[in-house]
């Protein structure tokens, strides 16, 4: 049987754009389809806007790659629709053991709060997360949704030209020309576009490598994540093990710095650093053996004029924490409907820098958990390592060493504190929907609050009384209206209220809050809306 | 909260004594596992971050 990512989904065909006389014009042209391009793709053919992804490939990713989904990115998938799908394929885990040498020193549990429609972590890996988003953008394309995929095609060159970017492009058919009026550059971290503009990626290259491997076995191993410090069949080092669906396991064994990496891919050593891991009666069968040298760093800018990076093109983490495509979907987020505003003439070009400004804090936010986490795993000085062994051997028998204990901060969903789109924070309300924070999950009867929050502003109006909508310079906020006492289980009073009876929610079409009160003000609210377009 | 830099141990000498006798007969490598043990359960127990950095800033420079 050839496999998913053998096959080409997306292979080349001749399109009549390579034989116009002039560059055909497109709305939106997107560089990638991984999972951040196709993510683009999908949020703004939904939501209408014409979009054309380009790729020089024609098939899923190849390799080890992405392996653990967070909620946010199950919610975000929720909307783009393939949500369900993720989840049904994916693995469930909850909880996680470190080990120390020989022996187990704790466990955890993600705790995932109740009453979400999504679990806290799935493992899959990245080829079936962007199978099923190729999958679901054959379907908006049967549906006559505008947006078109071509595979085979590798950009060669990017202008801005104030107006619009001008693109050219090389396939087997020979290079043509197209124009767009935006263009979203998911084309990884080796960015072909960010070096045809000219453009810096500067941070820091953690002078480690990383075995990876993905092995299928049939080992009764628990669907748990293992972590080990200076294990016995990898000493001075880290190794992580973890499970994917299709038996298969997600192996990283940590090699230091001087070795030689063709020599250390190679099967006969391979193969005996996974026996002394699993056991000499474990039979596996490796799928991907890659060595991988990690490094954090980021675009001073995303937003270059007409010209948007999202994803790894913009910023890079290493994989510790899981913060890469989790990130990048919430870079796509936070994108799409801004520009959407922009193309429809409904809001200012400056929203556009917003997407710069809350997204740069993002990438800062996991740049600094992701070195934090290398820096913990893999210490820099011998006192760091001497610090970290103390904190290993106290964390076995002391519940406060454990929060120190530091083998990747799993991708957590950004809050955008202090964003210009927010308006100050009017409800002594909870933390979790402060301004600024994507609104927390609530199931409601069958169903569930996210659900209710697709397309469009919201006004969520609980215990309290707002008109059906409000429209301020054609941006219309529709309003949903709850009653706590519908909800038995206490999770909508405890996650939006507080203490407080009542209150009003303005929500942003990426189900972020963008303001919250005690009760409806149309003044206040249009104030709002209006900020969080970008026209105050 | 500052950090409390006046005198503050009941009998100082047999603080230090018990100190110096935690290390005794210890390699350099238990010595400095010891103590960084010793360092990261007073960190928690102070808790407090503006105390400990103010103890960080002393500790990297006395004449501060
Ligand atoms: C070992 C490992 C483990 C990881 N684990 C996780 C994890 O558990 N969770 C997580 O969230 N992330 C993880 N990541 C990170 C994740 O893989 C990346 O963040 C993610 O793939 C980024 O997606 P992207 O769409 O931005 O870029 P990519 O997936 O790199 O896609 C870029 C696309 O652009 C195309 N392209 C490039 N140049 C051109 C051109 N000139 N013309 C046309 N097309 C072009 C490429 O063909 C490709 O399809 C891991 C990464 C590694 C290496």
């Amino acid at each position: 049987m050839t496999k998913i990512f053998e096959t080409p989904l997306y292979p080349y065909v001749k399109s009549p754009d390579q034989t116009a006389k002039t560059p055909v014009r497109h709305r939106v042209v997107v560089i990638g389809a991984g999972p951040v391009g196709l993510a683009a793709a999908i949020d703004l053919a939904q939501s209408g806007v014409e979009v054309l992804v380009l790729d020089d490939n024609t098939k899923v990713s190849f390799g080890s790659r992405a392996i653990c989904f967070s909620k946010r990115t199950l919610e975000i998938s929720d909307r783009l629709g393939i949500g369900p799908a993720l989840v049904e394929k994916g693995v469930q885990w909850n909880l996680g053991k470190v080990f120390f040498k020989d022996r187990k020193v704790y466990d955890f549990n993600l705790l995932a709060e109740n009453g979400h429609r999504n679990p806290a972590f799935i493992n899959l890996q990245q080829y079936h997360f962007e199978h099923e988003l190729v999958k679901r953008v054959r379907s908006l394309e049967a549906d006559g949704a505008p947006i078109e995929i071509r595979g085979g095609n590798r950009v060669s060159a990017v202008s801005d030209a104030g107006s619009h970017v001008a693109i050219t492009i090389q396939t087997e058919d020979g290079p043509y020309d197209l124009t767009a009026d935006w263009l979203i550059a998911c084309d990884g971290a080796g960015s072909p576009t960010r070096s045809m503009l000219g453009l810096d990626f500067v941070g820091r290259v953690f002078e480690d490598n990383f075995l990876i491997a993905d092995v299928v076995m049939d080992a009764d191993f628990p669907t748990e994540r293992w972590f080990w410090f200076d294990p016995p069949f990898n000493r001075d080092q880290s190794a992580l093990l973890h499970k994917q669906p299709d038996g298969v396991w997600r192996i990283d064994l940590q090699l230091g710095w001087n070795i030689d990496k063709d020599a250390e891919k190679q099967p006969e050593r391979v193969i005996p650093r996974l026996k002394a891991m699993l056991g000499d009666e474990v039979n596996f069968e490796l799928e991907w053996v890659s060595i991988y040298t990690f490094q954090c760093r980021r675009m001073e800018k995303f937003r270059h004029g007409r010209v948007l990076f999202a994803g790894d093109s913009a910023h890079q983490v290493s994989p510790f924490g899981a913060r890469g495509a989790n990130s990048g979907l919430q870079d796509t987020d936070n994108l799409v409907w801004k520009l959407k505003l922009v193309i429809d003439g409904l809001a200012p070009d400056s929203l556009l820098d917003s997407y710069d400004l809350e997204r740069i804090y993002g990438a800062e936010e996991n740049i600094l958990n992701s070195t934090r986490s290398t820096d913990f795993i893999t210490p820099k000085s011998d006192q760091s390592r001497i610090f970290r062994d103390a904190v290993l051997d106290l964390s076995e028998h002391h519940a406060f060493a454990r929060p120190l204990v530091n083998s990747g901060r799993l991708s957590r969903p950004c809050v955008y504190y202090g964003s210009s789109l927010n308006s100050a924070d009017a409800l002594d309300g909870p933390a979790q929907s402060q301004p600024g924070a994507p609104c927390p999950d609530v199931q409601l009867g069958d169903g569930f609050l996210l659900d209710q929050f697709r397309g469009g502003f919201v006004i969520l109006a609980i215990n309290a009384d707002a008109p059906d909508e409000l429209t301020d310079s054609g941006v219309t906020a529709r309003t949903i209206r709850l009653r706590t006492k519908d909800d038995p289980t206490g999770a909508l009073a405890a996650r939006y209220l507080g203490k407080t009876p009542a209150a009003v929610y303005l929500i942003r079409p990426d189900q972020h809050v963008a303001m919250r009160r005690d009760g409806y003000d149309e003044g206040l609210f249009r104030a709002a809306l209006r900020r969080a377009t970008a026209k105050d | 909260m500052p950090l409390n830099t006046a005198p503050n141990l009941t009998n100082a000498d047999d603080a230090y004594a018990a100190l110096l006798a935690a290390h005794e007969g210890l390699t350099k490598a238990e010595s400095d596992a010891l103590n960084a043990r010793l360092i990261l359960l007073m960190m928690n127990h102070i808790g407090d971050m503006e105390v400990l950095e103010q103890a960080l800033k002393l500790a990297s420079d006395p004449a501060a």
